[in-house]
């Protein structure tokens, strides 16, 4: 049995634990809706970016000379995997949904007999599946530093992903990130980037445009820029997601805390009671005895 | 026919402008161009310059580093990489860019160098087309 000082300092350190996480909640709710706007703004520019790609894909898909990251290098030994996880914990299971599915993923590849290459994004990540992928880590992208994701992050993880393609160090590139529902429900998702797929969407849109330069000089320029424009979309559904987990954690965080000093309290006024009780005893059978 | 057409600037982090306008002259890669209302639908890659806009508004510049723009029968949409209004352009971002395809340049492949170059060459001519000087 605890004593009464014991119960009022483990109370008072649970207090001060429902405090924290209360305030992470609200500072996650305010940056998720921060990072919902940011998602929000690029969705005019990824969606008009893609049904253009998409148009020129379909036209110059099928010839022999179309750029490799469109076809593909012909083989699809090497997997690179791009797993993006944050740089913070305390978001429930964000981080590690992420990293099971890379690890089925990766299993699954490696069984096929197929070599895996990973670059990890994001700290949580890369601590998360090192024991187990530690080997096939080829490079790290820091992003600590970084306040709020911007469309030069993306670029910069494009250009070192497209730099790794042209060396030949791989043969289909595959991000992993969690794709953001609502705040309590977001979907880790595995998405091919090279070579680029896009689903068949512009039957009806069949507009015949003047190409200038040419069309595959446009789609030459364009695919590039592709690869950095989805890994912007997924870094920002990223944010969301991670805000959105970090939130609904914390709130089940503040509730179990609540819950905790609740049963706490019954357990301090009732020994208090028995103490004074016990006190009383004490008095009575001893002015009894006299 | 039409006197104006729906004008859509976007970039990845934010749509820019979304307006009514009559003409837009795009800085495209291989030469500036002018959009009005009817234009045979066109896709073109842009370079950094200057992008303007008229319309019953007014006018109105902004300056962008690269992207394509899309011009269909009634509508006009450019897609800009980075994208500002003329007016919250300034030397340093200006330096900065020019830094950035600098950089560019010396990192440059072989085959690449000629682009890298000219990327240098144009964003040197847009910061003189908007009166700043390249450092």
């Amino acid at each position: 049995m605890p004593s009464l000082k014991d119960l009022k300092n483990r109370i008072s350190s649970v207090k001060s634990t429902r405090k924290i996480t209360k305030a992470m909640q609200m500072v996650a709710a305010a940056k998720l809706r921060r990072a919902q706007e940011a998602a929000e703004a690029s969705r005019p520019y990824t969606e008009r970016f893609n049904a253009v790609l998409g148009g020129l894909a379909a036209a110059a898909g099928g010839s022999d000379n179309a750029p490799k990251l469109l076809s593909g290098t012909g083989s699809d030994q090497v997997h690179l995997l791009v797993v993006m996880t944050a740089e913070r914990g305390l978001c429930g299971g964000f981080n590690t949904n992420i990293s099971k599915l890379t690890r089925t993923k990766a299993a699954e590849l490696m069984a096929a007999g197929k070599t895996v290459k990973i670059l990890t994004v994001g700290k949580k990540g890369r601590d998360a599946i090192k024991r187990d992928l530690g080997d096939h880590f080829v490079g790290h992208v820091d992003l600590t530093e970084v306040k709020r994701v911007g469309y030069e992050n993306a670029r910069d993880i494009a250009a070192d992903v497209l730099s790794r393609f042209d060396a030949g160090e791989f043969d289909v590139a595959t991000i992993f990130y969690s794709k953001f529902v609502n705040v309590v429900s977001q979907i880790p998702t595995a998405q091919q980037i090279i070579p680029a797929s896009f689903e068949d969407e512009g039957a009806g849109e069949a507009t015949l445009y003047d190409y200038e330069p040419s069309e595959d000089a446009i789609l030459a320029d364009l695919l590039p820029r592709g690869v950095a424009t989805q890994i912007f979309a997924a870094l920002l559904e990223n944010a969301a997601s991670e805000q959105g987990a970090r939130m609904s954690a914390m709130d089940n965080a503040t509730r179990n805390a609540g819950d905790m000093i609740d049963k706490l309290t019954i357990e301090f006024n009732r020994s208090r009671q028995a103490v004074i009780t016990n006190e009383l005893i004490e008095i009575i059978s001893g002015a009894e005895a006299l | 026919m039409a006197d104006t057409m729906q004008f859509d600037l976007v970039s990845p982090e934010r749509r820019l402008a979304s307006l009514e306008v009559a003409q837009v002259q795009i800085p495209g890669a291989d030469g500036d161009m002018t959009a009005m209302p009817d234009h045979a639908p066109t896709i073109t890659t842009l370079r950094p310059g200057v992008l303007s806009v008229s319309g019953p508004a007014g006018s109105e510049d902004y300056v962008v580093t690269g992207g394509f723009a899309e011009i269909g029968g009634g509508n006009t949409t450019v897609l800009a990489e980075c994208a500002y209004a003329k007016a919250d352009m300034t030397q340093d971002i200006l330096d900065q860019l020019i830094a950035e395809a600098k950089s560019a340049h010396e990192a440059a492949s072989a085959q690449a160098l000629d682009d890298a170059a000219k990327l240098v060459a144009d964003m040197v001519a847009m910061g003189e087309q908007i009166g700043l000087s390249a450092s």
